[in-house]
């Protein structure tokens, strides 16, 4: 949001997505931004939490032992839920995966911070890690045997190609939806918070003082709703990361 | 989960159809999306798999292991301490057991001694009832016997007295008649019938 030229007030909700480098003014691969900063940052709280949580050693839990333990148990069954006996070997990366996520998306809740996860680059790279570990790890378990997946014999033969085609769109559409889910989130959610804090700022610009108690009640709303959102996109980033390694590691014949 | 998705990419759908709108009213600096601006996606990408991998190599590292460490710990000083208890438990059962068994020992003994006056009490009841039956039926034929001997001496000086009367009314009507002997023998028998 910002001031136009003639003092207006107009609404820019893109403009919180920007990437600005924080040194300078160029952009390149190393460039140190504004995404950058806020990733760190979610880095450094996921490890703080953890790495505070983790040093419990009484018997009865401390508070921050307690949430680290309540995160840890409850992926930890997760991935053991999806994927079997074997989902423990996988465990660090989706642990890894879903801490990032859910902090990265609540701290992007805090105003006037970055949401490094509204971004495509960000969750199409997270998407892509995925899709990519699937075909490796399915290939190298189950050979050719893991494109058997295309071809759905339980169909009558007739129908088998035309599954087949369908399988196949399915899954390489996966990376795509995966990513866009979770950057489609954030910005929406976030986009909107922004209208309707532009809305108040106008409401006042133009006098109509009491007025202005509808946007905001609208955005105490959808900052909760936002908060349900980012706990909840992180989770069904990492449930779905199960599932989608659940192909590779079981066959479905 | 289909639904979330649906709404999911609606909602990216919309956003993406109106972020360019509503961006547009402001005059248009630099055009569209930020997240479609691909200069900055070579910083993103690259500074996320920094990201990403320092987090995962702390993770595997340090963190995971710490508490897993912790939380197994916890659970094996539970089980301990169930255990202990467990222990305390069986030994308070034992205890109560072997306190059972005394009361009932101590019951069972207390019973036997009951018994054993009583039994000496009902022996000593039963003699000395024994010896007073004795005493007494010993005591009740002496007095037959004596209730016996009166009778005799009784009759024995009724047939006296009565064969002197006979003697004497003999006397009285037959003087010299009289015979001692026949009167006695005709007493003896009128006595003895």
């Amino acid at each position: 949001m910002a001031t136009g030229p003639d003092g207006k007030v107009v609404i820019d909700p893109m403009h919180q997505f920007e990437i600005k480098p924080l040194f300078g003014d160029e952009l390149g691969l190393f460039t140190i931004t504004n995404s950058t900063l806020w990733m760190a940052l979610a880095v450094a709280a996921v490890a703080t939490l953890l790495l505070l949580g983790g040093r419990g050693r009484n018997l009865v839990p401390t508070r921050m032992t307690s949430v680290a333990e309540i995160l840890y148990g409850f992926i930890r069954q997760m991935c053991t839920d999806v994927l079997g006996h074997e989902g423990v070997k996988f465990f660090p990366y989706i642990f890894t995966l879903f801490m990032f996520i859910l902090f990265s998306n609540l701290l992007g809740m805090i105003p006037g911070s970055f949401t490094t996860t509204s971004h495509v680059a960000v969750t199409g790279v997270l998407a892509l890690a995925v899709f990519c570990s699937v075909i490796v790890i399915g290939v190298m378990r189950q050979g050719i045997g893991f494109f058997g997946m295309f071809w759905v014999t339980s169909a009558p033969p007739a129908l088998r190609p035309v599954l087949a085609v369908i399988e196949v769109i399915s899954f390489f559409v996966r990376p795509l939806s995966h990513s866009i889910r979770l950057a489609g989130n954030m910005m929406a959610g976030h986009a909107v918070l922004k209208v309707f804090a532009g809305l108040a700022a106008m409401i006042v610009a133009a006098g109509l003082g009491p007025l202005v108690v509808l946007p905001i009640v609208g955005m105490m709303g959808m900052t909760a709703l936002e908060l349900l959102v980012s706990v909840v996109q992180a989770y069904i980033f990492s449930i779905l990361t199960c599932i989608y390694l659940n192909d590779a590691l079981h066959s479905h014949h | 989960m289909v639904h979330m998705r649906i709404s999911a990419v609606m909602a990216s759908g919309a956003a993406f159809l109106a972020a360019p709108a509503l961006a547009a009213t402001e005059g248009e600096k630099k055009g569209g999306m930020p997240q479609l601006n691909f200069e900055s996606w070579g910083s993103q990408i690259f500074w996320l798999v920094v990201s990403l991998v320092v987090l995962f190599l702390l993770m595997k590292n340090v963190i995971l292991p710490r508490i897993a460490a912790g939380l197994e710990e916890r659970s094996e000083k539970i089980e301990d301490d169930l255990d202990r208890a467990a222990t305390f438990r069986r030994q308070a059962e034992e205890a109560e057991a072997a306190y059972e068994k005394a009361l009932a020992d101590a019951r069972a003994k207390a019973q036997e001694i009951a018994q054993g006056a009583k039994d000496a009490v009902q022996a000593d009841y039963a003699a000395a009832v024994t010896k007073a039956d004795a005493e007494i039926a010993a005591r009740a034929a002496e007095g037959e016997k004596r209730i016996a001997e009166i009778g005799e001496s009784a009759a024995e000086a009724v047939s006296e007295v009565a064969a002197d009367t006979a003697g004497a009314v003999i006397e009285a009507v037959a003087p010299g008649m009289g015979d001692d002997k026949a009167a006695r023998a005709a007493v003896s028998e009128l006595l003895g019938r």
